[in-house]
Protein backbone atom coordinates (compact mmCIF):
# COMPACT_ATOMS: atom_id res chain seq x y z
CA UNK A 1 0.00 0.00 0.00
CA UNK A 2 1.20 3.69 -0.84
CA UNK A 3 1.40 5.37 2.08
CA UNK A 4 2.34 9.23 2.73
CA UNK A 5 2.28 10.72 5.89
CA UNK A 6 3.85 14.49 6.25
CA UNK A 7 3.45 17.22 9.23
CA UNK A 8 4.90 20.47 7.60
CA UNK A 9 5.43 24.35 8.26
CA UNK A 10 5.52 24.48 4.39
CA UNK A 11 2.81 24.49 1.67
CA UNK A 12 2.08 21.14 -0.35
CA UNK A 13 1.81 20.61 -4.21
CA UNK A 14 -1.57 19.16 -4.74
CA UNK A 15 -1.16 18.36 -8.38
CA UNK A 16 1.95 16.68 -7.27
CA UNK A 17 0.67 14.16 -4.75
CA UNK A 18 -2.22 13.27 -6.56
CA UNK A 19 0.20 12.16 -9.56
CA UNK A 20 2.49 10.13 -7.01
CA UNK A 21 -0.57 8.43 -5.28
CA UNK A 22 -2.44 7.54 -8.76
CA UNK A 23 0.98 6.45 -10.49
CA UNK A 24 1.36 4.33 -6.93
CA UNK A 25 -0.87 1.72 -8.37
CA UNK A 26 -2.72 0.11 -11.76
CA UNK A 27 -5.64 -1.50 -9.55
CA UNK A 28 -6.90 2.06 -8.54
CA UNK A 29 -9.95 3.31 -9.88
CA UNK A 30 -10.96 6.22 -7.73
CA UNK A 31 -9.16 9.03 -5.62
CA UNK A 32 -10.65 11.09 -3.77
CA UNK A 33 -9.00 14.04 -1.95
CA UNK A 34 -10.09 16.97 0.52
CA UNK A 35 -8.79 19.64 1.02
CA UNK A 36 -9.39 21.98 4.58
CA UNK A 37 -8.49 25.76 4.13
CA UNK A 38 -7.85 28.55 7.11
CA UNK A 39 -11.45 30.02 6.71
CA UNK A 40 -11.28 34.07 7.56
CA UNK A 41 -14.60 33.87 9.62
CA UNK A 42 -14.51 31.23 12.28
CA UNK A 43 -17.35 31.95 14.95
CA UNK A 44 -18.33 35.36 13.64
CA UNK A 45 -15.21 36.45 13.99
CA UNK A 46 -12.22 37.55 11.52
CA UNK A 47 -9.11 35.54 11.64
CA UNK A 48 -6.00 37.24 10.70
CA UNK A 49 -3.56 34.14 11.44
CA UNK A 50 -3.74 30.82 12.43
CA UNK A 51 -1.34 29.17 14.50
CA UNK A 52 -0.78 24.93 14.27
CA UNK A 53 1.16 22.82 16.59
CA UNK A 54 1.78 19.53 17.25
CA UNK A 55 3.62 16.42 19.05
CA UNK A 56 6.17 16.02 16.61
CA UNK A 57 6.44 11.72 16.67
CA UNK A 58 2.78 10.87 18.36
CA UNK A 59 1.11 13.38 15.83
CA UNK A 60 2.33 10.84 13.17
CA UNK A 61 1.85 7.68 14.75
CA UNK A 62 -1.74 8.45 14.98
CA UNK A 63 -2.34 9.89 11.53
CA UNK A 64 -0.79 6.35 10.46
CA UNK A 65 -3.31 4.44 13.14
CA UNK A 66 -5.98 6.46 11.24
CA UNK A 67 -5.22 5.20 7.91
CA UNK A 68 -4.80 1.81 8.88
CA UNK A 69 -8.22 1.81 10.62
CA UNK A 70 -9.93 2.92 7.53
CA UNK A 71 -7.63 0.28 5.70
CA UNK A 72 -9.25 -2.58 7.65
CA UNK A 73 -12.82 -0.81 6.65
CA UNK A 74 -12.52 -0.45 3.37
CA UNK A 75 -9.82 -1.29 0.88
CA UNK A 76 -7.43 1.12 0.30
CA UNK A 77 -5.01 1.04 -2.41
CA UNK A 78 -3.06 4.13 -1.24
CA UNK A 79 -3.33 7.33 1.26
CA UNK A 80 -1.88 10.66 1.46
CA UNK A 81 -2.31 12.56 4.67
CA UNK A 82 -0.48 15.69 4.70
CA UNK A 83 -1.18 18.44 7.87
CA UNK A 84 0.51 21.55 8.60
CA UNK A 85 1.70 23.31 11.11
CA UNK A 86 3.14 26.58 12.39
CA UNK A 87 1.19 30.75 11.29
CA UNK A 88 -1.29 30.16 8.06
CA UNK A 89 -3.29 33.15 6.75
CA UNK A 90 -6.60 33.31 5.44
CA UNK A 91 -7.47 30.54 2.26
CA UNK A 92 -3.93 28.98 3.19
CA UNK A 93 -4.20 25.01 2.94
CA UNK A 94 -4.24 23.46 6.34
CA UNK A 95 -4.87 19.66 5.80
CA UNK A 96 -5.12 17.09 2.62
CA UNK A 97 -6.36 13.52 2.09
CA UNK A 98 -6.23 11.51 -0.55
CA UNK A 99 -7.15 8.16 -1.09
CA UNK A 100 -6.92 5.58 -3.66
CA UNK A 101 -9.18 2.35 -4.20
CA UNK A 102 -10.45 0.50 -7.19
CA UNK A 103 -14.05 1.97 -6.43
CA UNK A 104 -14.94 5.46 -5.71
CA UNK A 105 -17.71 4.59 -3.24
CA UNK A 106 -14.36 3.18 -0.83
CA UNK A 107 -12.45 5.77 -1.54
CA UNK A 108 -15.26 8.61 -0.68
CA UNK A 109 -15.63 6.65 2.24
CA UNK A 110 -12.11 6.18 3.44
CA UNK A 111 -11.36 10.03 3.22
CA UNK A 112 -14.33 11.10 5.19
CA UNK A 113 -13.59 8.60 7.61
CA UNK A 114 -9.74 9.51 8.52
CA UNK A 115 -11.10 13.34 8.04
CA UNK A 116 -13.15 12.67 10.87
CA UNK A 117 -11.09 10.87 12.91
CA UNK A 118 -7.63 13.61 12.18
CA UNK A 119 -10.57 16.14 13.64
CA UNK A 120 -10.54 14.26 16.83
CA UNK A 121 -7.85 11.84 17.60
CA UNK A 122 -4.44 13.43 16.51
CA UNK A 123 -2.33 15.40 17.88
CA UNK A 124 -3.00 18.90 16.43
CA UNK A 125 -3.87 22.14 18.37
CA UNK A 126 -5.28 25.35 16.50
CA UNK A 127 -5.00 29.02 18.16
CA UNK A 128 -6.45 31.42 16.25
CA UNK A 129 -5.91 35.28 16.44
CA UNK A 130 -8.78 37.92 16.30
CA UNK A 131 -8.86 41.59 16.22
CA UNK A 132 -10.52 41.05 20.20
CA UNK A 133 -6.79 38.74 20.97
CA UNK A 134 -5.78 35.10 20.56
CA UNK A 135 -7.64 31.84 21.77
CA UNK A 136 -7.27 28.18 21.39
CA UNK A 137 -9.47 26.47 19.93
CA UNK A 138 -11.72 24.08 21.49
CA UNK A 139 -13.29 20.41 20.04
CA UNK A 140 -16.29 21.21 18.38
CA UNK A 141 -19.30 19.00 19.51
CA UNK A 142 -20.22 18.48 15.49
CA UNK A 143 -16.36 17.23 14.97
CA UNK A 144 -17.23 14.87 18.26
CA UNK A 145 -20.26 13.73 16.41
CA UNK A 146 -18.87 13.07 13.21
CA UNK A 147 -16.31 10.65 14.55
CA UNK A 148 -18.88 9.07 17.16
CA UNK A 149 -20.70 7.59 13.80
CA UNK A 150 -18.31 5.65 12.27
CA UNK A 151 -18.28 3.51 15.70
CA UNK A 152 -21.91 2.80 15.99
CA UNK A 153 -22.79 -0.52 14.86
CA UNK A 154 -24.44 -0.56 11.04
CA UNK B 1 14.58 11.15 35.46
CA UNK B 2 11.03 11.92 34.05
CA UNK B 3 10.85 14.26 30.82
CA UNK B 4 7.68 16.36 31.25
CA UNK B 5 6.42 18.35 28.01
CA UNK B 6 2.89 20.25 27.55
CA UNK B 7 1.70 21.26 24.63
CA UNK B 8 -0.97 24.54 23.50
CA UNK B 9 -2.82 26.63 25.89
CA UNK B 10 -1.32 24.42 29.07
CA UNK B 11 2.17 25.06 27.87
CA UNK B 12 0.93 28.77 27.47
CA UNK B 13 -0.71 28.79 30.93
CA UNK B 14 2.67 26.79 32.91
CA UNK B 15 5.07 29.34 30.81
CA UNK B 16 7.33 26.28 29.70
CA UNK B 17 6.94 23.32 26.98
CA UNK B 18 9.26 20.98 28.65
CA UNK B 19 11.03 20.28 32.34
CA UNK B 20 12.36 17.51 33.89
CA UNK B 21 11.61 15.43 37.35
CA UNK B 22 14.66 13.82 39.14
CA UNK B 23 12.33 12.37 42.19
CA UNK B 24 11.14 8.78 42.32
CA UNK B 25 7.82 9.16 40.99
CA UNK B 26 5.68 6.10 39.91
CA UNK B 27 2.50 7.31 38.31
CA UNK B 28 1.01 10.08 37.12
CA UNK B 29 -0.27 11.52 40.26
CA UNK B 30 3.29 11.18 41.71
CA UNK B 31 4.81 13.15 39.01
CA UNK B 32 2.32 15.78 39.48
CA UNK B 33 2.80 16.42 43.01
CA UNK B 34 6.68 16.69 42.22
CA UNK B 35 5.98 18.62 40.14
CA UNK B 36 3.97 21.00 41.63
CA UNK B 37 6.64 20.98 44.41
CA UNK B 38 9.12 21.81 42.18
CA UNK B 39 7.56 24.42 39.94
CA UNK B 40 4.50 25.84 42.51
CA UNK B 41 1.07 24.93 42.95
CA UNK B 42 -0.50 26.32 39.69
CA UNK B 43 1.01 22.84 37.95
CA UNK B 44 -1.45 20.73 40.35
CA UNK B 45 -4.70 22.77 39.42
CA UNK B 46 -3.90 23.11 35.93
CA UNK B 47 -2.63 19.21 35.32
CA UNK B 48 -5.26 18.25 37.35
CA UNK B 49 -7.92 20.44 35.68
CA UNK B 50 -11.18 18.94 33.61
CA UNK B 51 -10.37 17.72 30.04
CA UNK B 52 -6.08 17.33 30.63
CA UNK B 53 -5.11 14.67 28.01
CA UNK B 54 -2.04 12.60 28.95
CA UNK B 55 0.47 10.56 27.16
CA UNK B 56 3.59 8.15 28.37
CA UNK B 57 5.79 7.71 25.56
CA UNK B 58 3.77 9.60 22.67
CA UNK B 59 0.56 6.44 23.83
CA UNK B 60 -2.24 8.18 25.19
CA UNK B 61 -3.25 6.88 28.65
CA UNK B 62 -6.33 6.90 30.86
CA UNK B 63 -6.34 7.63 35.20
CA UNK B 64 -3.33 7.23 37.25
CA UNK B 65 -1.12 5.50 34.66
CA UNK B 66 2.24 3.45 36.15
CA UNK B 67 5.33 5.22 34.83
CA UNK B 68 9.14 4.56 34.98
CA UNK B 69 12.53 6.00 34.90
CA UNK B 70 13.06 7.24 31.60
CA UNK B 71 9.44 7.72 29.72
CA UNK B 72 8.32 10.83 28.91
CA UNK B 73 5.17 12.19 29.79
CA UNK B 74 2.90 14.81 27.99
CA UNK B 75 0.17 16.80 28.96
CA UNK B 76 -2.37 18.45 26.13
CA UNK B 77 -5.66 19.86 26.05
CA UNK B 78 -8.47 17.67 23.64
CA UNK B 79 -7.17 18.31 19.78
CA UNK B 80 -8.68 20.43 17.41
CA UNK B 81 -6.69 19.52 14.51
CA UNK B 82 -8.00 18.96 10.79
Amino acid sequence: MYLRIGVQEKPFDVGKEVRSLRESSRQIGGIATFLGVVREINDDDAVSNLFLEHYPGMTESQIEEIIRSAGERWPVLAATVLHRVGNLAPNEEIVFTCIGSRHRGDAFAACEFIMDYLKTRASFWKKEKTRAGSRWLTTRDSDIKAAERWTDDH
Amino acid sequence: MIRVVLFASLREQLGTGATEVTDDVRCISDLVEALSRQHGKVWRVTLHSENVRVAVNKSLVQGDHHIMDGDEVAFFPPVTGG
